[in-house]
């Protein structure tokens, strides 16, 4: 089971990894809803193996570890808010720009060019 | 002493639940937030000095005792830097509702500044790395949302690249946090000192490489802060130096707070933080050299400025770790007043572009002045603050016989000031008026009273520095000794 966990978690981070690295917002958007998943399957692996309900009575020694799944309600919920922010993003991108692409940042771009012009003028020189 | 530690958290949370109420009453939301940050301000002065004096303040919030309840620790760098924060908070607050624009024109503004207000107090007095992690995202969340406030395309773009990269170290945070709560079976921060010291050597550099990853991101520190230049500029000016007074900053005091509690000397990454440090300077300031825009030569500063903190941490010894604290507070405070006079540069010219700026000293004398103290202190000019903090680090530096950074910095200050001076001849010398661009419309009175009164208030805040350097050196020192010195601080947690 633990095996399997991890394979999971390795999938969920590749995949999420991959799509981050588009330039898609709505790609993006959903690598880092992967990502976010990945490492919640990770914190439900840190608490150790399985063992009876915590709190609902039973012996102490058999619960399962009760605190990184409270970890893991946390970051889902977390994630759950950057999420929805992040789509009102996007659909705001799509409105002004008309596309879902990250663009490049103009004075970084025209400065590159500069660079490449003063490169080009030392190359004739 | 609970409500003195935890009322600079709760208490912006709990305004900026009722600001929200008052949306359409502008005056009233301006009468909250400024109420509320001042009561801050003075809670963490009293907070300090308290603090100096006992030792560490504990609260176990909701009476759980501390491995496994939620603690608040603050000791002397807490304090410190909820200070400093508190004040820069209420400077720009001040700033903001003087000039036309984010503040007058969105009703979100001041719930959101009074959140990013909570999360980062939360951020310095958590006793705790999962808090930790919330706190960073409360910050966060509030960082986004005051990054996009206007909604302009360029605004959108580089707020996604800004999302997308915290959001990526949001997610490293968790996966560091699922490893350290595996091996360990804790995530207090008092716990997992003495924890983390019965690991394996390999597991517990690893962990230590993977923090300094992440608070890395979030302190813009070499090769992570790519991010940095690209966003911060395209904000409200308001919003910007906050920014780069406050966050980075929360990621720094991360570091130092990670580096010196969780991990013992032995196993300190000292040689990779020295070298990280050179990099971070240098590639920094080459990268504001190259820059034609006010804001964007500043932003670039930040993360040239970063690297001296971190050189400071990497000596680890007790004079770096004083001298880290020490440019800390002169580094927020210079440079959120850096950020504020180029706002009122963009205010009075309509640009920040040096390329269509100039003679703004002949019609500005203010201005200049103002942009000149900070501008030298940063530099480390003496007899600005910043040189106070260059020589304690420099000190520091050759102290512990580590030529080849001390000569980095040195140079890389050279060159701080060459862009300096590149800012200073371009926007303020000259014969011209101020250049092609359409003078800005005026503002009033009022306004103007308002941004020129708090920017001038943290230039003088800064020469203030200069005046009782020695006893704001000898807190350092006293900081830097409850580094060194972790088991008054674990003791006072676990023993509560």
């Amino acid at each position: 089971m633990t095996v399997l966990l991890v394979v999971v978690a390795g999938v969920l981070w590749a995949c999420g990894t991959y799509l981050v690295l588009g330039r898609q917002l709505s790609r993006i958007i959903i690598g880092i809803g992967l990502l976010g998943h990945g490492v919640n399957v990770l914190l439900v692996l840190a608490g150790g193996g399985g063992g009876t309900p915590a709190f609902v009575g039973g012996d102490p020694a058999q619960f399962t570890d009760p605190l990184p799944q409270a970890f893991v309600l946390t970051a889902i919920v977390i994630t759950f808010g950057v999420i929805a922010f992040l789509l009102a993003l996007a659909y705001r991108s799509w409105l002004v720009t008309s596309d879902d692409e990250v663009e490049d940042d103009v004075e970084d771009r025209r400065i590159a060019r500069e660079a490449e012009g003063i490169a080009e003028m030392g190359a004739e020189a | 002493m609970t409500p003195l530690v935890t009322l600079p958290m709760l208490l912006p949370l709990l305004a900026a639940a009722v600001s929200i109420g008052f949306g359409s009453f502008r005056i009233v939301q301006r009468l909250i937030s400024v109420v509320t940050l001042s009561g801050t301000a003075t809670i963490s002065a009293f907070l300090l000095s308290r603090v100096d004096r006992e030792g560490q303040v504990v609260v176990q919030v909701g009476g759980w005792s501390a491995p496994i309840g939620i603690t608040l620790v603050a000791d002397r760098l807490a304090a410190i830097m909820l200070l400093v924060a508190s004040l820069m908070l209420l400077a720009v607050l001040l700033f903001a509702i003087g000039q036309p624009g984010a503040e007058t024109h969105h009703t979100g503004f001041h719930p959101v500044y009074l959140i990013l207000a909570s999360g980062i107090a939360l951020a310095f007095l958590t006793g705790d790395l999962f808090n930790l992690f919330v706190a960073f995202e409360v910050t966060l969340m509030a960082s986004y949302v005051l990054i996009t406030l206007g909604g302009r395309a360029d605004q959108v773009r580089s707020g996604m690249t800004y999302v997308v990269i915290s959001l990526l170290a949001s997610n490293l945070f968790l996966l560091a946090l699922a490893f350290i709560y595996a091996a360990t079976g804790t995530v207090n921060l008092a716990d997992l000192s003495s924890r983390i010291a019965d690991l394996p050597d390999g597991l517990r550099s690893g962990l230590a490489v993977l923090l300094i990853v992440v608070f890395g991101v979030k302190a813009a520190i070499f090769p992570l802060f790519f991010w940095l230049p690209d966003s911060y500029p395209t904000a409200p000016t308001p919003v910007t130096a906050v920014f780069a007074g406050l966050l980075t900053k929360v990621g720094v005091y991360a570091i130092i707070r990670s580096q010196t509690l969780l991990f013992p000397p032995d196993t300190q990454p000292g040689n990779l933080l020295l070298v990280v440090a050179g990099l971070t300077m240098v590639v920094g300031v080459f990268g504001a050299i190259t820059q034609n825009d006010i804001k964007r030569i500043l932003s670039f500063h930040i993360v040239s400025q970063i690297g001296y903190m971190i050189m400071g941490l990497g000596l680890f010894t007790l004079a770096g770790l004083a001298g880290a604290v020490f440019y800390i507070i002169h580094h927020i405070v210079v440079k959120t007043t850096l950020f504020l006079v180029a706002g009122l540069v963009e205010q009075r010219a309509g640009t920040g572009q040096l390329a269509r700026l100039s003679g703004l000293a002949r019609f500005e004398p203010t201005l200049a002045v103002l942009f000149l103290v900070p501008a030298l202190s940063l530099a480390g000019i003496p007899p600005f603050s910043g040189f106070v903090a260059k020589l304690a680090l420099i000190g520091a530096g050759i102290g512990a016989g580590q030529y080849v950074i001390v000569a980095v910095s040195l140079v890389v200050s050279l060159l701080t000031l060459f862009s300096m001076i590149k800012i200073w001849s371009n926007a303020f010398w000259g014969l011209m008026g101020v250049g092609d661009a359409p003078l800005a419309r005026a503002a009033s009175r009022r306004s103007r009273a308002l941004m020129t009164g708090s920017t001038v208030a943290l230039a003088g805040l800064s020469m203030a520095i200069v005046l009782w350097a020695g006893p704001l050196y000898a807190l350092s020192e006293r900081t830097a000794q409850d580094l060194m010195d972790t088991r008054p601080y674990v003791d006072t947690v676990l023993g509560s």
